[in-house]
């Protein structure tokens, strides 16, 4: 029978089936952070458990951590305790861990792929929702609760109901100044933050192919904002070349062995799908989010919607809701919306082609006087490849503040964080109410539309400095 | 866990689609390295002024709804992160119950670890219910029944047989998958003789 990519991923991790299908998964990777494993671990020690196969977890902080000097350690007692906590279980577990002083310490699923720890065909898990990011490399990869954290600590497995195929084809050529983030955002508009609920997501088409790597992982990472379990990119050369000779990839035989295997990870010609979108890549603009759901999202040519002209009862009182949060008026032009701050990081575009794409955009540059701005690049590596490169020194030139990495304002768990009514354009993932701090406005963009806002002072248009 | 097998209470109804889990219990909570004590914080933002004071108008502040043990809320209830620390919070507040149209699938899942039931009914039915909640009249649940009871009335949902037996009993998930210890070590065998770099050999 003809199979899909996500199907074959399944098939070949079933440890069990019981007659209702719930299912027992075998969990190949797990990822783990400081925020939601504390609880799992202390379960494990009160039922006298062990970590079954501490060599295929790998833990990091980076929800917590200061983005600024650490050499005084973290100052705020909580989250240093949770940091602590995570060093003392890894210790006890005997599970490896990338301190906050080691130069691979970054972003969970930022490190996951850096390391080759990410690999095609897996599948992989992490007390986090943007696990989906490492489905770009034709893996199964999914956010799970605290107490799953315990239960794959303790089993490496996984209880689990087969999802429905959704399949996402994206074709034609993306224009000028119109990237990944663009296209999830797209994607999220149309089919909304329960569009995928239920489904695994494959993205297919000949745009995808032409992503590179990194911004296949854009695309997967905010896939769980359309609802979707998972979403995934079938694996090609580019994710062979990039984890050839990362320090967890396969080596030698293993590796050959390995690429035989990843050769055959693609869905079958004939096999069919639950649910099929087709988008025209070429069709699609610089997007930002207006409301406060991630499905809220208009061009930037656009205007912002007008609760007057929506017959749905429910519909309406969330756009108001979400206008009266956000301090927008209907109507309004989105070029004309004042911005405070802007964010460059996130597992979603913290990159490097992420911090190159902003770079591109800042060389030579100033960026508004009324504007905070800052950079926090997704791991140590990312920041070292960045120095390297010299685009600290354009971010720094232009008035970006350049960081330490972590998680940082994406969520606003550490000091970095939105006062009440300030604006930011951002390149994280959610625009929920509070989520950058209590009464903080977020703007979903893309790096160089976030640099493009950062220059203007208002949210605007990166196709006007393009060169 | 704790079990669930009946439930009788006056509603709570939260008019609002797409309740995040951001709303639910936000990122400063999160600190916390244990998963009790978080009621107080249950919809911080929406229940608690810039001084820290209660807001009347929110229904979870009002009497007698800062004691429902049900809460009936807008459709994809649950959505985005995966902080298992939102169960925790409706937990620790009383809510053993959520009654919505749907639910994002890692809250969902969450729920039936920490012995909440989510139960997804249409829209309509959920306004019908909603009204006894504005009434302050109670409904009963019935897991075992698969039913709601309210005023003469009942309706039925549906809820995977699996997860019903694991509420009903209270079961560890953990317990039960390492009954088939043996499955899973014949598993990682075939594993490392087929894809013997996921071990890292």
């Amino acid at each position: 029978m003809s199979t899909t990519l996500y199907d074959k991923i399944w098939n070949d991790h079933l440890v069990d089936q019981q007659e209702d299908g719930t299912a027992l998964l075998f969990v190949d990777r797990h990822l783990v952070h400081e925020v939601t494993s504390p609880q799992a671990f202390e379960g494990l020690r009160n039922s006298n458990r062990k970590v079954r196969h501490p060599n295929l977890t790998l833990a990091v902080a980076d929800h917590n951590v200061p983005t600024t000097d650490r050499t005084k350690g973290i100052s705020d007692q909580d989250s240093k305790i949770q940091v602590d906590t995570l060093e003392d279980n890894c210790k006890e577990f005997g599970v490896q861990l990338f301190g906050m002083d080691d130069k691979r310490q970054g972003i969970v699923h930022i490190i996951g792929p850096e390391q080759g720890f990410t690999q095609p065909g897996t599948v992989i898990v992490c007390g986090d929702s943007h696990t989906a990011t490492h489905g770009a490399f034709g893996s199964l990869a999914f956010g799970i609760g605290t107490s799953e954290v315990e239960h794959v600590l303790a089993t490496q497995t996984l209880v689990q109901k087969k999802a429905k195929n959704f399949i996402i084809n994206v074709n034609g050529q993306l224009p000028l100044g119109v990237t990944s983030k663009d296209v999830i955002l797209q994607i999220i508009g149309k089919i909304g933050t329960a569009g995928g609920t239920g489904s695994v997501i494959e993205y297919a088409g000949d745009l995808i192919r032409s992503l590179s790597v990194e911004q296949r992982m854009t695309i997967c990472n905010m896939t769980i904002e359309g609802g979707a379990r998972a979403g995934l990119i079938a694996p090609d050369e580019k994710i062979f070349n990039y984890l050839k000779g990362k320090p967890m990839s396969p080596k030698g035989d293993s590796w050959e062995k390995a690429l035989n295997y990843w050769n055959s990870l693609k869905t079958d010609t004939d096999a069919s799908f639950d649910q099929e979108l087709n988008l025209n890549a070429g069709e699609i603009l610089p997007m930002i989010t207006w409301g406060t759901s991630p499905q809220d999202v208009i061009t930037i040519d656009e205007k912002i919607p007008n609760p007057e002209s929506e017959k749905d009862e429910d519909k309406k009182n969330s756009i108001e809701r979400a206008l009266k949060y956000m301090g927008l008026k209907p109507d309004m032009a989105a070029t004309d919306i004042k911005i405070d701050k802007v964010f460059i990081g996130s597992c979603t575009n913290g990159r490097i082609e992420d911090l190159r794409e902003a770079a591109k955009i800042l060389k030579d540059k100033k960026i508004s006087s009324n504007v905070n701005a800052m950079v926090v690049p997704g791991s140590g590596l990312v920041k070292e490849q960045a120095e390297q490169e010299g685009l600290d020194k354009i971010f720094l030139n232009s008035g970006f503040e350049w960081r330490e990495p972590g998680c940082s304002m994406c969520l606003a768990m550490n000091a970095d964080k939105l006062k009440p009514e300030e604006r930011c354009a951002s390149t994280s993932n959610r625009n929920f109410e509070g989520r950058q701090g209590r009464g903080g406005r977020t703007h979903l963009v893309s790096p160089g539309m976030a640099a493009a806002a950062a220059i203007s002072g208002n949210l605007d248009d990166v196709r006007k400095y393009q060169n | 866990m704790q079990k669930f097998n009946k439930l009788k209470s006056i509603p709570a109804y939260l008019p609002i689609v797409n309740i995040d889990t951001d709303m639910i219990i936000p990122k400063q909570f999160l600190k916390t390295i244990k998963r009790t004590g978080l009621g107080k914080n249950l919809f911080f933002e929406m229940r608690y002024d810039d001084q820290g004071k209660e807001i009347n108008d929110f229904v979870l502040n009002q009497n007698p709804h800062n004691e429902s043990k049900i809460l009936i809320a807008g459709k994809n209830f649950g959505c985005g992160s995966s902080r298992e620390h939102a169960p925790w919070a409706l937990l620790d507040f009383g809510i053993t119950c959520v009654i919505s149209s749907s639910y994002a699938d890692i809250f969902y899942s969450n729920c039936f670890k920490n012995g909440i039931l989510p139960i997804i009914l249409e829209e309509e039915i959920i306004k019908e219910l909603s009204e006894y909640a504005n009434r302050k009249e109670e409904i009963s649940v019935d897991l075992n029944e698969e039913k709601i009871v309210y005023g003469n009335n009942e309706i039925k949902f549906k809820i995977d047989t699996f997860k019903k037996k694991c509420l009903l009993e209270g079961l560890d998930d953990i317990a039960l998958s390492l009954k088939k210890s043996e499955k899973i070590e014949n598993f990682e065998n075939d594993l490392k003789n087929t894809k013997p770099w996921i071990f890292n050999d």
